[in-house]
């Protein structure tokens, strides 16, 4: 090979591979991410099972039904009243209330309306919203003052 | 008073630093010593002020003097001393601070180590360090001020945020900013040579010890984070690919590029731009960090109370350093003379690939850590990237890196010879292979791309054995000889191996657990039973328990194994009195390499409580791993070549015993 050959074959090593990284990327963006949905959104646009969505809202007052084992049912709700009940199995954040935002994720399972979450996020402290839910309540004109005090 | 003389020493730390910023600058235009002067003794000066005022902030912390703002947030009087200690960064103010007083640590250390630096360089690079601290001493001055007072004070503050209530914010970020801010003086380094517009192989040299120091200190911070998440925030997770963590993640992979790229422009004047380039940005991507964590636009452990100002303050500050950078390194770049040629297959060819990878797999954290801020600001979007991207891009991606690993070290710089470097390892590929299958057969089952992880973990740490091996010559050396030729090898060629086995013993650890682990959540009333990882779990019920600034309940289980108990271990629900916060303290057990991890949950309605409990095989090894990959780099900087104002030896040079023995 001449020297220009040799920079040639290096330089597309390594342009394919940058190639490959970025179509890559695109892939696991397409299959990986997913979007937020509050109870509102979900009633004029509903998920097609099996997508995998983030929920946001309030954790409706008086709807939290521990049963015997580690499931937990919940109800995520906003201000347009709509709510979508929630499946959960495993552990709650300790910071998890009645009343207090939260960002669940998961999927709708097919022929059931309730939301099987397999992960609850987390509050680090009592002054944390998760920042998605703040951004819409604030829309929806139901954040409070004191919350963002808090 | 003594608040406000920190306060003032702040101020002056300001104006120390805007002479420093300017003065030496032109002195190195004007070829002027005097001037040129001002950057050491400035540096110094600058460092004592700054110092000096930290100092006072944690003396208002110890003394618990709540008539000042940031003390009454972030403080009791009831938290234990070292709390009070490492309070004084466990808040925005305080961190800046931090910040700040690394950042100036290690200006003051360019000022001392830097005796054997040419005049002109060392002034740049005390100026562009000053023009760092001036960007930041006025964001803190501005909008972060930690002296700001209360009046009438508060007889009692309002506690620390009690996940910050841990010996892990005693050594977590004084360590990552030690590694983050470590990284400016690579960034001063190379943008002094851009002012300079002339850089040899002489820059790498003193450029290299500080990369790998930043390095260092990265590398224990980030695993130190890394284990205090795990153990504290009771997910028993230990990485979440959560944005932060990205953050502090992406400076370590261009700094670990940095170190490589610095070697091959050390040795053969190669890959000269390309470092530059690198230095600067490994450092924006610290900045980027700091950026992304201070300014409010994610959420997480990390982001203490924001304020817009601040978040447009710093984007300032990020915009400037990075762009001012950049434009300089588009301005002069084309100056700088390309360096000596090598063949695909060599020392520098490896260490090209190992860039390659490591910066595209930076960019794929970078895009995935960046593209749902970017489209929410463009679309409104909200989407959240999780651990499947990362895993999938930066996994698959990494997983070329870890297989070459082993072969750098033992191809010839110039031109090296892949059979020769194949043959020595294929005994070692091999070995490390039939290890894997062992492994997994001992385990029983798991997918193949385990096994696949299993084997390159393995081959990192025996082809880093090897490394050694065919240097010191054993078995074609007597085994004297083979034993002296290996005491002679340069504490950096131990640093190499002892770093790419580390390498392999965490990917060891990492595919291990995400293999093998096992997790149960279930219900447990008093006297029930559960098994996990081999081990049987009895729990013998609850117990309420107060702490200096907590109550808790706590749960008591003992460990049997075969019948026969052999430990046991508390986990408790604790809540914290002052701020009513209630948090997760997981028991863990460590069996080896091995931990079991007991997390607990809620009561339930018919007596009960929820307990989930994972078994963590080999998880130890993760960290481990680190910490190998840290000493490394201590054993690397302890070289005598590297040591900072070290004599130059000329008359011996060393190509010789960096070839592979043959």
């Amino acid at each position: 090979m001449t020297r220009k050959q040799k920079r040639l074959a290096v330089i597309g090593g390594g342009m394919s591979f940058i190639v490959a990284a970025v179509l890559l990327v695109m892939f696991a963006f397409s299959n990986s991410v997913a979007y937020f949905y509050m109870p509102a959104d979900l009633a004029s646009n509903p998920v097609p099972p099996g997508t995998r969505i983030r929920l946001g809202g309030l954790v409706g007052e008086g709807s939290v039904v521990r049963g015997a084992g580690s499931t937990v049912r919940f109800a995520v709700t906003d201000a347009s009243g709509d709510l979508v009940h929630v499946r959960f199995t495993g552990i709650l954040p300790d910071l998890f209330r009645e009343g207090q935002g939260v960002v669940t994720e998961g999927t709708f399972e097919s022929g059931s309306d309730v939301f099987t979450a397999d992960t609850v996020l987390a509050k680090h402290d009592e002054k944390y919203m998760p920042k998605d839910v703040a951004d819409r309540l604030k829309q929806q004109g139901l954040w409070k003052d004191e919350q963002a005090a808090k | 008073m003594i608040i406000e003389i920190g306060h003032y020493a702040l101020i002056l730390a300001l104006a120390t630093a805007i002479i420093v910023s300017l003065v030496p600058l032109i002195g190195a235009r004007r070829v002027d010593q005097a001037m040129m002067d001002v950057g050491p003794i400035g540096s110094v000066v600058l460092f004592a002020l700054v110092a000096f005022s930290f100092g006072v902030l944690t003396y208002a912390h110890v003394v618990s003097d709540f008539s000042v703002k940031n003390v009454w947030e972030n403080s009791h009087s009831l938290m234990p001393l070292i709390y009070k200690y490492s309070g004084v960064w466990g808040n925005h103010e305080g961190s800046m601070m931090l910040w700040l007083l690394i950042l100036a640590l290690f200006s003051a250390l360019v000022a001392i180590f830097g005796r054997n630096l040419p005049e002109t360089l060392k002034a740049n690079v005390l100026s562009v360090q000053a023009w760092i601290s001036v960007a930041f001493l006025l964001f803190i001055l501005l909008t972060s001020n930690p002296f700001t007072r209360l009046d009438p004070a508060p007889a009692e503050g309002k506690d620390l945020n009690p996940i910050l209530q841990d010996i892990g914010l005693a050594i977590h970020p004084p360590l990552l900013y030690l590694g983050y801010v470590g990284f400016s003086v690579c960034f001063s380094f190379a943008v002094a040579a851009l002012i300079e517009g002339r850089i040899d192989a002489a820059w790498a040299r003193w450029v290299r010890p500080w990369a790998l120091a930043a390095w260092t200190f990265l590398t224990l911070g980030i695993a130190m984070g890394s284990y205090w998440a795990y153990y504290e925030l009771g997910w028993g997770g230990w990485w979440f690919w959560d944005p932060v963590e990205n953050a502090s993640f992406m400076p370590w992979l261009a700094g670990t590029a940095l170190l490589h790229s610095a070697l091959v422009m050390e040795k053969r004047e190669a890959l000269k731009i390309w470092t530059v380039l690198l230095a600067i940005l490994t450092f924006s991507l610290s900045l980027m960090g700091t950026f992304l964590v201070r300014s409010g636009v994610l959420t997480s452990v990390h982001a203490f109370a924001s304020d817009p100002s601040r978040g447009v303050f710093i984007l300032c500050i990020l915009l400037l350093f990075i762009g001012g950078a950049l434009s300089l390194f588009a301005f002069r770049a084309p100056r700088l003379t390309a360096g000596g040629l090598f063949a695909p297959i060599s020392r520098e060819g490896a260490l090209v690939v190992n860039n390659l990878i490591l910066t595209v797999a930076c960019g794929t954290v970078l895009t995935g850590t960046l593209y749902p801020l970017v489209l929410e600001t463009i679309t409104g979007d909200k989407i959240s990237v999780g651990p499947p991207f990362f895993n999938m891009t930066f996994g698959l991606l990494m997983a070329p890196l870890l297989v070459i690993v082993p072969f750098g070290p033992l191809l010839a710089w110039k031109r090296g010879d892949l059979l020769g470097a194949l043959q020595r390892l294929y005994v070692v590929a091999a070995l490390a292979f039939v290890a894997a299958v062992l492994f997994f057969y001992l385990q029983h089952g798991g997918p193949v791309m385990s096994v696949l992880g299993l084997a390159a973990g393995l081959f990192l740490v025996l082809g880093a054995v090897a490394d050694l091996w065919y240097r010191a010559g054993v078995g074609k050396q007597p085994l004297g000889i083979a034993w002296r030729r290996l005491k002679g090898l340069p504490r950096s060629a131990f640093g190499t191996a002892l770093a790419h086995a580390g390498l392999g013993i965490s990917v060891l650890g990492i595919v291990a657990v995400s293999t093998f682990q096992t997790e149960h959540v279930l219900q447990m009333k008093q006297g029930e039973v559960t098994d996990a990882g081999g081990y049987t779990l009895r729990f013998d019920g609850m117990r309420e328990a107060t702490g200096p600034n907590f109550t808790e309940d706590r749960g008591h289980f003992t460990i049997a194994r075969g019948g026969v108990d052999v430990a046991d271990v508390w986990s408790a629900k604790r809540i914290y009195t002052a701020g009513q916060m209630p948090t997760t303290e997981a028991g863990i057990l460590t069996f080896g390499p091995s931990q079991l991890y007991v997390s607990l949950g809620d009561p339930t309605d018919d007596g009960g409580i929820v307990v989930r409990i994972w078994w963590k095989p080999y998880i130890l090894c993760i960290w481990g791993g680190a910490l190998v990959m840290a000493f490394g780099g201590f054993v690397s900087l302890s070289d005598r070549r590297l040591r900072v104002g070290a004599p130059r030896r000329k008359a011996k040079p060393l190509q010789p015993v960096m070839e592979p023995a043959e």
